[in-house]
């Protein structure tokens, strides 16, 4: 072991976010932040705090509220040679430029013959859990999974929030990064030299025998939870963070299933028409054979996100919810 | 409130179709009033009440078919009694106790199922089915311990783990798994007995020509290229059973359907126990010399292991002649979905009337196993009677 992998620092995954900014700043010039009141007020989340003292006006560029406008903006650029990063406050503003991302940053390398692309780089922040209520809190990266042309990321660790903007970015295609909003706070131990991660595999963040629980982003925390809490009755829960929500993973996702043979999905998505569904689908497609129980899903509620404290935990995915589905799938709940 | 459940009517009895609603939502109900009929193997059945009450809902719709036990309605007890009401039908599964107080988070439904759904026999996972049929398990000696009792890979694991010591490890015939061909025979003739209405037909047949035929025929000819009854009999089934296609099919979905080709199935038993019933394709298109010759080709691969998959799968007829060292008659078990075996005992010297005079005549048994779905008794004796009168003509075969 060298010394810098050695040096490992406490952080949060807001600073890791904000350091895999600031890294890809300093690395290429042709990269520059833009977004909804990322330069002053230092991001709405504050994941962009000082680095327009640090880089300036041209690099953190403030935009007026127009989705749709800067982020086509930010397409432009991208075909144009450079290497935008586009902020959107959350998914659910995102939907005032789904026109530039579906129409546009999507379909213009195939409509154009492969004359053009589009090397942009899309975060937003998602998922409910701080009292935001319905306008800010949906989980809706399924539906961006659901078109070609894109890729689509959902960093769950520190570590993965650190190193996929890089990778990311050197991406001939638009990648849209999904930072889920409860995650930013969260603490955890990052190694001095963390740098660029890959961003095409799903990750065993723990390995189990008998159950695979699959999900990503916010959930894979209280996922995590839940293998404990099985683990003390004698379950032993496999525990898959999807990483990539577009393309999927298929292969870590069946070698997973056929050895564990149950499989339960948590997304925090609405169950109908969700990535959910089409994982489970995957599996039902390629490891028919394998299976020993009907797959489980744990979604979200099918309502718009509650603002009421109490209300909002009981629509989403919780730690309690995932342990009685995946018993479900065991033959013991 | 008490639960109106689908009786069983006799040990057998796994499920029943519902015919008839006597009674609406609401209706006031006594008890022994007859409220549904239900459709069995045995026929409709008119199911009477347990309780006295009001029927409070109808959980399962017309023509559906559910399993015994199975809640088909919701009754509320007259008066509520503080005792609850004995189960209403002693087979019947227990009234779950009440719930235990809700959590505060519930669990999301995994399967989430409906009475009116048919089930289809016992539940097994697909990774459990696969390791069943490859190591040759019947299901249904398998306890499950998976979602809803469903049977699990690991207990099929544990199942194969129990079976006799030499069960697995047995030494096998070449190609042939005798094990597995026993739990297939039993799972066949087990369903066959269950879904098949059999009915049997016997028809004693003078077979004289057909031994003056054969030992005319044989007389000249080297052993290994000697003509035997069986080849005779196989080719008077299927020249028969061409004229009678209520014979000669499959009987699948509710529904039988007469095939246009005659793939006779020989029943041949395997040296060590087994039996198979490979098909001779078209055998009513071959000459008894070709069929003689298949004959003799499928006893030996049978017996070698070596049948092709084609020969098993699609006999459309089923004959099985227990030969010389048999019995006088045997009644077969039809080998599903096929709806007919014709079985022949062993030629007996029997006296018979013979132009009014009494001699001695050798006389085989002919049986038919006929399924009753697919044709009636009248239809069969006809068959048979067309097939003895075939085998007074040997030359025309």
């Amino acid at each position: 072991m060298n010394d810098a992998a050695a040096t490992v620092t406490e952080t949060t995954y807001r600073d890791a976010v904000r350091e895999a900014i600031r890294d890809a700043l300093r690395r290429d010039p042709r990269v520059f932040l833009m977004g909804e009141d990322v330069g002053r007020y230092g991001g709405c989340y504050a994941v962009s705090k000082g680095l327009l003292a640090e880089f300036g006006p041209e690099r953190i560029r403030d935009t007026p509220l127009s989705e749709s406008g800067f982020t086509g903006a930010g397409i432009g650029a991208a075909m144009a040679g450079m290497r935008p990063i586009v902020e959107l406050m959350t998914v659910n503003f995102s939907l005032l430029a789904l026109d530039q991302i579906l129409n546009t940053a999507a379909t213009v390398r195939h409509m154009s013959g492969d004359q053009f692309g589009v090397p942009v780089v899309i975060r937003m922040a998602t998922g409910a859990g701080r009292q935001l209520a319905a306008q800010h809190s949906h989980s809706l990266e399924g539906w961006y999974a659901h078109i070609p042309g894109i890729k689509v990321l959902a960093p769950a660790t520190i570590e993965d929030a650190r190193g996929m903007l890089w990778s990311a970015l050197q991406d001939p295609d638009p990648v849209l990064i999904f930072e889920n909003v409860m995650l930013y706070n969260m603490t955890g131990a990052l190694p001095a030299s963390a740098g660029a991660v890959d961003i095409t595999k799903a990750a065993v963040r723990r390995a189990g025998r008998d159950i695979s629980l699959i999900t990503y982003g916010g959930s894979l925390f209280k996922t995590l939870d839940a293998a404990t809490a099985l683990a003390r009755e004698g379950i032993e829960a496999e525990v898959i963070d999807l990483r990539s929500l577009r393309p999927l993973d298929d292969a870590t996702i069946m070698a997973s299933v056929r050895k564990t043979r149950r499989a339960v999905i948590v997304d925090e998505g609405w169950r109908s028409g969700s990535l959910a569904a089409e994982v489970c689908a995957r599996i039902v497609e390629q490891a028919f054979w394998e299976l020993d129980a009907p797959i489980g899903r744990v979604c979200s509620e099918e309502v718009p996100i509650p603002y009421p404290k109490h209300l909002e935990i009981a629509a989403i995915p919780q730690t309690p919810k995932i342990v009685a589905a995946a018993k479900a799938a065991l033959g013991q709940g | 409130m008490v639960d109106f459940r689908m009786p069983s009517l006799g040990a057998d009895m796994e499920a029943g179709t519902l015919v008839e609603w006597l009674v609406k939502p609401g209706a006031e109900v006594k008890r022994g009033d007859v409220i549904a009929v239900v459709e069995t193997q045995k026929g409709a059945i008119e199911i009477e009440v347990f309780e006295t009450g009001r029927v409070e809902e109808i959980l399962v719709p017309l023509d559906a078919k559910v399993p015994v036990g199975t809640p088909l309605a919701r009754i509320r007890v007259a008066g509520e009694a503080a005792v609850p009401p004995p189960a209403p039908v002693p087979t019947a599964a227990p009234t779950p106790a009440p719930a235990a107080p809700a959590p505060v988070i519930m669990a999301p439904q995994i399967a989430p199922t409906s009475p009116a759904i048919p089930s289809r026999g016992r539940r097994a996972s697909p990774a459990a089915r696969r390791l069943a049929q490859e190591r040759g398990l019947d299901l249904s000696a398998i306890a499950g311990s998976g979602p809803e009792g469903a049977i699990v890979y690991a207990d099929v694991e544990r199942g194969a783990a129990k079976r006799p010591p030499g069960g697995a490890e047995k030494k096998r015939a070449v190609g042939l798994d005798l094990d597995a061909m026993r739990a297939a025979i039993a799972a066949a003739m087990a369903r066959s007995k269950r879904e098949i209405p059999h009915y049997y037909l016997e028809h004693q047949v003078d077979v004289g020509a057909c031994e003056s035929w054969l030992a005319q025929t044989n007389a000249d000819r080297p052993p290994d290229n000697r003509l035997l009854f069986g080849a005779l009999a196989l080719k008077a089934v299927a020249t028969a059973v061409r004229r009678f296609p209520a014979f000669n099919g499959f009987y699948r979905e509710g529904k039988y359907e007469p095939v246009p080709d005659v793939h006779v199935g020989v029943a041949i038993a395997i040296r060590g126990g087994g039996l198979a019933a490979p098909a001779v394709h078209d055998a009513d298109k071959l000459s008894v010399d070709e069929l003689m010759a298949k004959l003799r080709d499928l006893v030996q691969r049978m017996r070698g292991g070596r049948i092709r998959s084609s020969e098993i799968a699609d006999a459309t007829v089923t004959v099985s002649s227990l030969g010389e060292r048999g019995v006088e008659a045997l009644y077969g078990v039809i080998y599903p979905p096929q709806v007919a075996l014709v079985g022949f005992g062993k030629p007996v010297q029997r006296p018979w009337v013979i132009d009014g005079a009494i001699g001695p005549r050798p006389i085989v048994t002919i049986t038919l196993a006929g399924d009753h779905r697919a044709s009636d008794g009248h239809a069969g004796a006809l068959f048979l009677a067309e097939i003895g009168k075939l085998l007074q003509e040997p030359d025309k075969l």
